[in-house]
């Protein structure tokens, strides 16, 4: 009687099996990688914009001020964009007759916003709160990255719950003395407080930063 | 319903919450189109942006309007006042510096109400600038005007 298997099927089988493992290890691989990949969690992206504003122009060429456009970070929960009277507080002397900057003068004109596009969103089961954040010493690089030099705004973070809860489980490190919160390029010296004594000055630390309420409400 | 059929219902229920994870949601955020055009009735003034009497003078309020002159008006007059900023020296038009007789003359509400409702090429500030901090800034421009200008006898006492 002829042998149910040729010697080929020895092969065969083992492939298979190898194969099966592979598959199995690498779909969970990618289960797990891909939505811990930047193209997933859209950091490092620009967006697309109807005007493509530079903040590496306005903020580190010329030393605009972020409160300049975006006047609430201080005083609410979003931080604020600037209505098209506040670009043309400039552009309606500075290139005003840049083919670049038209919708924003149409849009004066028609009185319509102009449609900017999120670059830093968070879900929207999400609570956050600008002025808390900054009232308390944390400075806008911390979470936007280093806006001045970017020619087309970019997510600089990303933005996840492990990126929040990593600093809401220990804030002190991240804090900055007043005079450092809107600047992008500020480092550590040693005549900055140390972290514990900014802690203290912003009174941080007096409530469970990790509780589920603070951010989900 | 039979306690199966809840059951049933439960988990398919259960199993579909998780096809939206509720990051979009529709609701109305501030910046959303729908929210946007919004526009006040004729004749209406925003909350907190009635004319107020100037505050008294205190190191507090000249700390303050400082901060607010940096951040909302050295683009064009520069930290000096002298009407040289950044944005000047790029091609905008001159503002007067603070430093000239017309303006050390002029009352400080004069400064004040450039602020709350434009001069010139200057646009209205009154969106971004609250009446308090301009009173504040008011008072820094003040400030700024006597550091490039003081009167004799505070440089005489100084050295």
């Amino acid at each position: 009687m002829a042998a149910i298997f040729s010697p080929a099927a020895n092969l065969a089988a083992k492939l298979g099996l190898i194969g099966a493992a592979g598959l199995v290890l690498g779909g969970m691989s990618w289960w797990w990688l891909w939505p811990r990949t930047d193209y997933v969690r859209h950091n490092s992206w620009f967006v697309e914009q109807p005007v493509p504003f530079s903040h590496q122009h306005h903020v580190a060429g010329l030393g605009i001020d972020c409160r300049f456009c975006h006047t609430t970070v201080e005083t609410a929960g979003d931080a604020g964009m600037p209505p098209t009277y506040t670009c043309m507080t400039c552009h309606s002397q500075v290139w005003t007759n840049a083919a670049m900057l038209a919708p924003v003068r149409e849009s004066l004109a028609n009185n319509t916003p102009i449609p900017w596009r999120r670059v830093t969103d968070l879900p929207d089961y999400v609570y956050f709160n600008h002025k808390i954040h900054i009232a308390k010493g944390v400075g806008c690089e911390s979470c936007h990255g280093t806006m001045q030099d970017m020619p087309l705004s970019q997510k600089a973070r990303s933005l996840t719950m492990g990126f929040c809860l990593n600093c809401h489980r220990d804030p002190a490190p991240n804090l900055r003395p007043p005079e450092a919160i809107y600047d992008t390029d500020w480092q550590r010296t040693p005549d900055t407080p140390s972290p514990a004594a900014l802690a203290q000055q912003y009174h941080v630390g007096g409530r469970t930063l990790t509780d589920c309420s603070i951010c989900h409400r | 319903m039979s306690p199966r059929g809840a059951l049933t219902l439960f988990t398919v229920l259960a199993l579909l919450s998780g096809c939206d994870d509720m990051t979009v949601q529709p609701k109305a955020g501030a910046w959303s189109p729908e929210a946007t055009l919004v526009t006040p009735p004729q004749d209406t003034v925003a909350w907190g942006d009635a004319a107020l009497k100037p505050p008294p003078l205190t190191l507090a309020l000249l700390q303050r309007g400082q901060q607010r002159f940096r951040i909302d008006c050295t683009p064009c007059h520069s930290e000096l006042g002298d009407g040289n900023g950044m944005v000047v020296q790029r091609g905008f038009p001159a503002p007067p510096s603070y430093h000239i007789d017309r303006l050390r003359q002029a009352p400080t509400q004069h400064f004040y109400d450039v602020m709350t409702d434009g001069y010139g090429a200057m646009y209205s500030f009154a969106g971004r600038v609250s009446p308090p901090d301009r009173w504040a800034i008011a008072a820094y421009i003040r400030a700024l005007q006597l550091s490039q200008h003081p009167p004799a006898t505070a440089v005489q006492t100084s050295r």
